[in-house]
Parts: C-alpha cells; structure tokens; sequence
C-alpha cells in the first residue's frame, strides 16, 4: 500500500499513531512492512489457504462476535441436504460436470421453507446454462448485486443444527490448521497465530479491523474466491457496515471503480445491468425477470425501472412501453467476449477494427507477445493516448519485429494515433477506489488536435449516424434512433463549425437520470419509474445530480465539515460513505458500542423514528429495527428491521454463496495454474472450472511430475514500484519518474543469487514457456526462500512497468505470463507463475525464440501433454456429478411448474 | 539590518560559508543563502492566474489536485490541503503530474501508418475522423450478424472491440458505451477486466 497507493497509506500510519498495530501479508518485504508492525512472507498464490487458516482459528475458539453473525450473515441459514463439501469428493464440491468443467449449483442452495426438498424459485431459476455463466462473467453483476437467494429460508439461531452455513464452514475449514497453513503458505505457526490473536482481539462490540488488498488479488485463477476468504473472515468478526472496518480494495487507476459502475465491459450495462444474452434475454420481460428476481429480498426488486431507464436514456424519444423501450434494439452476447478471447480472435483474423482508449495492452496485459502478434492481424487500429506508446509503435519496435515474427513491410494493419486530452484538459468526473465520484475542472485547452474521448466519442457517433442518415436497414435503426443531442460548448468557431466539445455536464444530467416531461433531476433511483416518464443512464449514480446541482463537484474544505466528508464529492448509492452501516448497530438499532456508533436508531426522531448518524444510513430511512416481514413478501417490503445488507437475496452477509460463483460456494484452497507443488489439501491440483485457452500459442508451464527435471522450479510475481504506474504510458515518458526508476530489475534472494551465480547489479534473464525477459540483478533480503511441503522455494520479483518506448526502456514482465482466468469474472492470473531465472542476458533475434522453446519442450508445455485440468480422483468425479444428478431428479418437478 | 547594509554585507563575503560563520547560520537555511533572486522570487501558486479544482489522474485514491494555470499554461499541480482524501499531500507520480500534461513527448497530432508503412505520416484531424468513420461503418456492415449458428437474434457485429483505460471519465465511458452498443459491438473491453 505505502509502494502503490502511498497517500492512502497516509491514513495508516495515521492508524499506527493512534495505537492501531499493522500486519502486512506479502511475498516481499516493502515499504509498507516498514512501517508494519509485523510482516509476514507467505508464498504467493496461497493466500486461501492463509485466511482459511484464520476462518478456523475463529470457528475452533469460537471467536466470532456471535450476535452479528447470527443476526446479519447466514450462518444460521440451513443448506440442502444434497450439498456435498470438497472433504468428500477430493477437491470438488457436488454438482461438477467434468465435461464442461462447470458446476450446477442446484445442490449448494438454501434448504426450502418446508425443508422438504422443493427449492424456492429464486433459487432454481439460474441454475440454467453454467457454460455460459463462466463465459459471460455473469458473477460480476453481482458487485452490487448479492447472490440471489429466497427471502425466507429455513433458520436455525442456535448454530447448532449439522447443515446451518456456520457449521457447514466449521467442517470446511476444520482441515485448515497451523500446520497446513505453515506446509502451504510456508508461513510459521508463530507469525501465523500472531496474526489470528491480532485480527481477533481487535474485533467485536469496542474494536474493528480493516482488511485492505490492492486489486494484484484478484489476477488469480481463484481470484475472487481469495477476497470471499477476506468477507467471510470479516463478517464473522463483525467487521462489516462498521467503522474502521471493512474491506477496502484498493484499486489501481484513477477510475477503474468508475469504469465498472459505468462500465465498458463486454458483460454490463451501466449499473451492473447485465449485458443481454442470446440464450435468456430474448424479450424484456427475460432481462428484467433475471435481475429482479422475484421471490428474494431487496432493492433489486426495481430493477424493471432500471433497466426501463437506461434504454429510455439511450434511445430517448424512440423508446416507448409500445416497442419494449427498444429492448430489441440490443445487441446479444452469447458466451465469452472478454478482452482476451479477443485478442486470440484478433491472431485467427477474426476481428478487423479495435480501439485502445488510454491503453497498453503491449505492455498491460498479460501475455504481451500474443497482444502485439494480435495488434498485427487487424485491418486497422485507433489508439487514443498522450504518447506513442508500445501499442500504437507495435508494427516497427515490437519485440517480435526483432524475432522475425512482425515484418514492418509485410504488415497490413492500419494505426491511427490520436492525441489525447490530458486529465487537466477536460472535465468530467473519475470514481475513487471508495466509490466517491470527484468532479474535475478544466484548467486549459488540450494541445495542438489533442481530443477528450467525450469529444472523440461524440463526433464519431454523429459522423457514423450521418453516413448511416439515408439508410432503410433495419440494423441502423439502433444508430439512427439513438438519443445523441448534447449542448456542445468550447471555442466558439469550433462549436460554429459543429466540431465543439461536448458537454460532460449535460451527460452527467443524463446518467444521473431526469424526469422526461420537466427535465427535472432526480434525487434517487427510488424515483425512477418504469413506464418511460423517466429517463436515467445509471441508476446507483442517480442523486450526483439531485436538484441540478453537480454534487460531484462539491469541494467543502475538510476543516469545515465532520471527518467522514459528506459534501466532498458524491459516493454512490445516494452519498452513503460506509456500504450496508445498518450493520453499525445492533439487533435493536443501538450502536454497538460508544466507541464505535456511525449509525443508529432514533426512536425520538420523525413521526415514528429514524436512523440517524454521521453517514446516510444505508438502510429506509423510517423503517424501525423491529420490523418484521409480512408473509410471502418479497422485495423492499422483505427486509427486516435486522437485514442490513440490502442488495442480497435474504438480507444477509454471506458466509457462504449459494449462487452466483461458477467455483463453489466456499473458497477452498487450490493451487495456481502453474506451480512447483502439489495441492496438500487435495487430489484436485487447481481451479478445475478455470477459464483456459489452450492453443499452441498460450502453452502454460505445467506442474511437474514425480521424477521429471524441474525446468521451471520458482515462482514469480510481479507488482508496481511508486514511481511508475502501470504500463508505463503515463510514467516512462516523464523526466522525473524514468529519472527515479530508470531499468528494469529482477529481485531474488541471496539465496538463490547463490544458486544461480547471479550477481547484484549484473544481468539476469527469467524464462517460461511464453518468453524470456531480461534485466538487472537485484539481490535483496526483501526477498526470502520459503520451506512449502517440506521444501524451499525461491520467489522472485519483478515490476511490470517496462516496454520498449519512453525515455526509460525495458523488457516487459507481463511478456512472461500465459493466459488463465478466473471463472467467474474472466480476469487473468498474472501475480504468479513459475519460471527459470539464469545469470547474463537473454538471446535475441530468432534465437530467443528457439530458447524459450527449447524451455517449452523440456519442461513439457506443450500442446499435447499439458497438464490435466480435472485432478481430482475419478471416484470423487462420478460422485460429485452423482450427487447433482440425484438433486436434479428431487427438484425436476418443481422446476418444471414454475416455467 | 537594513536592506542596504545586507547587500554591502554579502558583497563584501562572496562566499556563502564565510557568511554563514559570520552570521552564526551554521545549518545554511536563514539569511546567509539569501541573494537578490532568492528574494525576488516569488512561487509560481502565487502568481497564477488561475487554479482548477482537479484529481490526480494515477491510482484509484482520488488525491485532489489544485491546477495552477498563468498564461493559458500549467505552472504547477499541487496536493489539494482541503481534501480529505489527500490533506495536500501526492505521491511521486502526482507530483509529477505537470511534467505528465506538459510533457514535450507528447502527440499533438493525429500520426498516421498506411498498411504496410515503415514510417508515421501527419494527419489532419477531421480527415482523420472522417477515415475512422468510414472504417467503422464499412467494418460493421461486412461483418455484421442477425443470428448466430443456434439462428438466435445477435444484431451485432464481431469485427470491432475496444479496450478502453481506467483513466476516462464516467462521462466518456458512458457515451463509448451508448454508441458501441446501438452499434452492436459488444467486445468492448477496459482495464477492469485486466
């Protein structure tokens, strides 16, 4: 945190003053562990295994704080008795498919209400195509979504009954002891259980933790399933909805949150809307039935007026409840369309024009020479950025140009770079990694033909519409009758010429949403109606416009309002600065503590009551902790006075996941993709509904075998340094930082620099099966050997900054990676692999490519002979699809009346 | 001292050490470093023309930045002391952001390589929009799908995607996803996935 976000980390050391005591989990000792009180090397890619570990702690000692997890989670919530855990099927859960490598989660659900084996609707309803679940990311809708479970499932508040969540963890986890976690994190019990008395101790009614990660977390094949570890542990401690609590992703670029909120990603609509599917989205009704979810809890209920006004705000005028408001005006997705199914589809030739928006993906993404042979295969390429970066200058300096792979004068591809405004150029607003949007002034005019993507964006449509203008084709009527009227503003003979800019204003009034007749802004997506009177483009963004004022810009000093800042910016939904703070008080609405009151119950207050406190409270304003459900309810009206998390299906923090995740419905510890060991816990080596790609092109190092030579024995990770930032397009290219960081380095420990006869500041090279890079020697303590199963492994460490162009020049990291994803939002894992590491530079020209096959052969990453993806015994096979199959045969009737 | 008898006084020791001893300012950081131009400087926050109310366009933090702007230029980027977020304060890369907006590296021109070029040509904006254009158009039709192989409705087209970074607005995003969608271009990617 102090190397990646540093002024964040501010905040902690402001922590440590106070007495707080800072632990830092990482494979290399930084910056942050500096000022940590304890810092703890674990071996990369077993963080599961490490928070496993302190799950059990809590559930052995019984340390959990009781009345927030019996009140606010699951854990009293009873499973179905068809739920089998991976203790019995060798690494699997029931339900898997070893044909499709996909679960059906039809057996991890909730039990039903008469707990006679027929499951609620909303529980079934999805249990559908999991093929193209995995494919579609379908999990990411769930960010501010929660897993889909009936309101009402049976309970048990003793947490005694063998199938309640909190006993079905208590198994799961039972095997996660100190031992296991010091053979597969290579972490000692000491420094281990130091860390569990720490986390524990500081939990409850008085204390909070935090647990902050930075987003290297989720580039795992197991990704997500490393921050559920995070949320389990943080519900059972009471460390939700609280302050000083929580679990803070520290996110890397300036608005990624807001590029998901709204979002340019394959699989969503702005606001988590999903992205309609061939499959289940053919009508409207399908698309709105699939979010709202009739038969659970919670806000999602409304999402027909979502989703009414996000196609009212796209197609304005032409959207009437007539024609479905253009519903059929959507494109359809069918199965996987992320950015690296792309770019494999870019090397087949099958995907012609591609934009790159302030992006790197030479240097960025994982694989880079699979980018840049990908980049070579089209028939032309926009890149929008500041600089002539690696991507745009791929078809003269790739690194393959000097392998043979990319000849200049043989190809076609036709790049068009365009100058880019910078962000002191335009104005607009970015959403901070807490979910807080910051309006930005614009303090000049960009340089020379230098364009904001609004500008770009906005003249592109008008000038494809206007080619389009005299067109009958049915296809062009999405074009045609797209609301695309903005004020445009800027130079006079500009905006004369009808080249103006944009107003990012007038888009913001739209995404914030208005009412359609008196152009009124809303002040709250609870006014949003789904007959077309109003239009919004984004409905957890609705209020940063509340009475046409721009509360993202506000800027009240901090001296001058309460610590929590609520008129600095505006944070979706509706300002509230701690997501689900209900949870700051208790059953009855009284803050759990003096010391720890944020939000509470007024009984004075109002005609009958409110919450009141320092934030918005994150719950209906009026509605008392002793309300209870009527019977058969089910949206708003179903959560209780005691349900704080209120976008979740039954109200309630999630200890376990009945739906939603494609690889189970607890983490479990599996192994990285590539892997010097061996799974401990399990037959099943990695991730078995892992998304892979296997081509000759993305050849992965494979686990070795008993007996077979180690071509690949270490393992590697890769993070930021402080004075670069990400691909370096923004950081290579400026005097100062390339100053302060100026060469690409390998870290290793003495250790290893001593097996290898590497020597500091010399060369070294680190090989795999997609490349070798090069750079400078660092020998470091920072870096130590760690003992896992009974053996020590070296790790080392690389920064990822480096490509061939800026003032300062590099290999580039993620050259060395291959592609595997996570199932359940297609991320890649890219903070681990394994590799070789050899003193002196690499070869160049064809002769590295004969090297790094010559690796590829040994190691045996071939096509033929890669690893088997499904490890798990061929019994546990058969009986975790048995079990599905039994469930299938106990529910089919039931599933068949409600279609 | 008067102002007069101070510059006798350094006239009269040239060289800074000896004035320093002479002053007693053993650490160098009072009066015996001071000349003329030290004194006549003023800093460029004070004598800008403006300031815009900013954010630091690196990490997800969301530092707030004051823009300092004299003759049309960014003279200086600071740490907004008002914010909350940041009190004031950056970090290396923040700190260098004016270096990142006035940059001399940077395109301020549309480059141009023809297929099969060696070399970068210069292009005219609006000619620029205007081919750009034409390629989406062309590219969508010849690549465009009413139904996929299952004959269910698609209306989309697969020969375009995009990658888009995590330094755009919401506005933009918004608007490139509004316009690709009624385009039917739905490979449209950002760094959040990455």
């Amino acid at each position: 945190m102090a190397e990646a976000h540093p002024v964040g980390f501010q905040w902690v050391v402001e922590a440590k003053k106070r007495g707080a005591r800072i632990i830092h989990v990482d494979p290399r000792f930084t910056r942050t562990s500096a000022l940590a009180h304890q810092h703890v090397p674990i071996r990369v890619g077993s963080d599961i295994a490490f928070l496993g570990g302190i799950i059990n702690y809590v559930l052995e000692n019984e340390l959990d704080f009781r009345d927030y997890v019996v009140n606010y989670t699951n854990a009293a919530t009873i499973v179905s008795e068809d739920f089998q855990d991976t203790d019995d099927l060798d690494g699997l859960f029931s339900g898997f498919d070893p044909e499709t490598r996909t679960y059906d989660p039809t057996s991890w659900q909730y039990a039903s209400e008469d707990d006679g084996g027929e499951q609620h609707r909303s529980q079934a309803s999805t249990s559908g195509d999991h093929v193209e679940h995995r494919d579609t990311a379908a999990g990411m809708q769930h960010e501010s979504h929660g897993h889909t479970a009936s309101a009402h499932p049976p309970r048990d508040e003793t947490l005694q009954h063998p199938r309640c969540v909190f006993q079905v963890l208590k198994r799961h986890y039972a095997r996660y002891t100190p031992e296991v976690v010091e053979q597969v994190c290579g972490v000692s019990p000491e420094d281990f259980l130091a860390v569990c008395r720490a986390w524990t101790e500081n939990s409850g009614r008085e204390r909070t933790t935090a647990l902050v990660y930075s987003v290297g977390w989720t580039q795992h094949s197991v990704g997500v399933q490393y921050i559920r570890a995070g949320a389990i542990l943080q519900l059972l401690l009471g460390n939700m909805g609280r302050p000083g609590g929580g679990i803070m992703a520290l996110r890397g670029h300036a608005s990624i949150q807001g590029s998901t909120d709204i979002p340019t990603l394959f699989n969503i609509l702005p606001g988590y809307l999903p992205m309609p599917n061939a499959a289940s989205h053919q009508t409207l009704t399908d698309w709105i039935d699939s979010v709202r979810n009739p038969g659970a809890k919670g806000f999602w209920a409304n999402a027909g007026a979502y989703g009414v006004n996000l196609l009212k705000a796209y197609w304005g005028d032409a959207a009437t409840p007539d024609n479905d408001f253009c519903f059929d005006y959507m494109p359809r997705i069918t199965g996987d369309h992320g950015t690296y199914r792309t770019v494999l589809d870019m090397i087949d030739g099958k995907v012609k024009g591609y934009f790159l928006l302030g992006q790197n993906p030479a240097v960025g993404s994982a694989h880079g020479r699979a980018q840049r042979l990908g980049m070579a295969n089209l028939d032309w390429l926009v890149v929008r950025d500041l600089f002539a970066i690696e991507s745009a200058t791929f078809w003269k300096d790739a690194p393959e140009i000097e392998t043979g792979e990319i000849v200049t004068e043989e190809c076609a591809t036709e790049v068009f770079l365009f100058p880019a405004a910078s962000h002191v150029e335009k104005e607009g607003t970015f959403t901070q990694t807490q979910r807080m949007l910051q309006w930005r002034e614009k303090a000049v005019e960009p340089p020379g033909d230098a364009t904001s993507e609004l500008w770009f964006f906005y003249h592109l449509g008008r000038m494809v519409r206007e080619r389009l203008a005299d067109s009958s084709d049915e296809r062009d009527r999405p074009v045609l009758d797209l609301a695309w009227d903005y004020p445009l503003h800027g130079d006079p003979e500009q905006v004369a010429a009808g080249w103006g800019e944009p107003s990012a204003e007038a888009v913001l009034k739209e995404i914030n949403g208005f009412e359609v007749a008196t152009g009124r802004p809303l002040s709250s997506f609870t006014e949003m109606k789904d007959d077309g009177s109003t239009l919004g483009g984004c409905w957890i963004y609705t209020g940063v416009y509340a009475d046409g004022v721009n509360q993202a810009a506000r800027r009240k000093s901090r001296h001058e309002q309460s610590p929590v800042a609520p008129e600095w910016g505006w944070a979706w939904p509706l300002n509230r600065r701690i997501l689900y703070n209900r949870a700051s008080a208790d059953p009855e609405g009284r803050p759990w503590s003096e010391r720890k009151a944020y939000v509470w119950w007024d009984p004075e207050k109002g005609e009958a009551g409110e919450w009141v406190g320092d934030d918005v409270p994150d719950f209906e304003k009026t509605k008392p902790p002793s309300y209870r459900a009527p019977e058969g309810s089910d949206g708003v009206a179903a959560i209780e006075g005691i349900d704080p998390f209120i976008m979740q299906g039954d109200g309630k923090g999630a200890l376990y996941v009945p739906q939603g995740l494609v690889d189970g419905p607890m983490p479990t510890h599996y192994e990285p993709v590539e892997s010097p060991f061996r799974n401990l816990l399990h037959g099943q080596q990695a991730n078995p509904t892992r998304k892979e790609y296997r081509r000759a092109d993305n050849p992965l190092n494979p686990v070795p075998e008993d007996g077979r030579p180690d071509v690949f024995p270490f393992v590697f990770t890769t993070s930021r340094l402080t004075e670069h930032h990400t691909a370096g397009g923004m950081s290579r290219y400026l005097e100062h930082l390339a100053e302060l960081q100026p060469e690409m380095f390998v870290e290793v420990s003495p250790q290893l620099a001593a097996e290898r006869g590497l020597e500091h500041m010399g060369w070294c090279h680190v090989i795999t099966a997609r490349s070798a890079i090069e750079g400078r020697v660092m020998v470091t303590e920072r870096l130590r050997p760690l003992r896992v199963e009974g053996r020590t492994v070296h790790q080392v460490w690389m920064p990822y900054h480096w490509g061939q162009g800026g003032l300062v020049s590099g290999d580039s990291a993620n050259d060395l990676f291959g592609i595997s994803l996570d199932p359940n939002v297609l991320i890649q894992e890219s903070k681990v692999g394994t590799c070789d590491v050899q003193p002196g530079r690499r070869p160049t020209g064809r002769a590295l490519r004969d090297y790094v096959e010559g690796y590829a052969t040994r190691s045996g990453a071939v096509d033929e002979v890669s690893t088997p993806i499904v490890t798990a015994s061929s019994d546990a096979v058969r009986r975790s699809q048995e079990a599905q199959d039994e469930g299938k045969d106990q529910h089919a009737p039931h599933q068949v009346e409600d279609q | 001292m008067t102002e007069q008898a101070a510059r006798t006084k350094r006239s009269l020791l040239p060289w800074p050490v000896l004035r320093q001893l002479a002053d007693g300012d053993i650490l160098g950081r009072g009066r015996s470093v001071r000349s003329r131009k030290t004194d006549e400087v003023e800093p460029r926050t004070a004598t800008a023309d403006r300031v815009a109310r900013s954010v630091c366009p690196y990490c997800a933090v969301g530092c707030g930045q004051n823009v300092f702007v004299k003759d049309d230029k960014v003279v200086q980027i600071e740490g907004d002391p008002d914010s909350p977020v940041n009190r004031g304060r950056l970090c290396p890369k923040g700190s260098a952001s004016k270096n990142l907006v006035t940059s001399e590296l940077r395109q301020t021109t549309v480059k141009y390589r023809r297929p099969y070029g060696t070399e970068w040509e210069e292009l005219d904006l609006h000619t620029a929009m205007d081919m750009v254009a034409d390629r989406v158009v062309r590219t969508r039709r010849d690549s465009w799908q009413d139904f996929d192989e299952h004959d269910r409705k698609v209306r989309r087209t697969m020969g375009i995607a995009s990658l888009g970074g995590a330094t755009l607005d919401n506005e933009e995003n918004y608007l490139i996803k509004k316009l690709f969608t009624a385009m039917g271009a739905i490979q449209i990617e950002n760094q959040a996935r990455i």
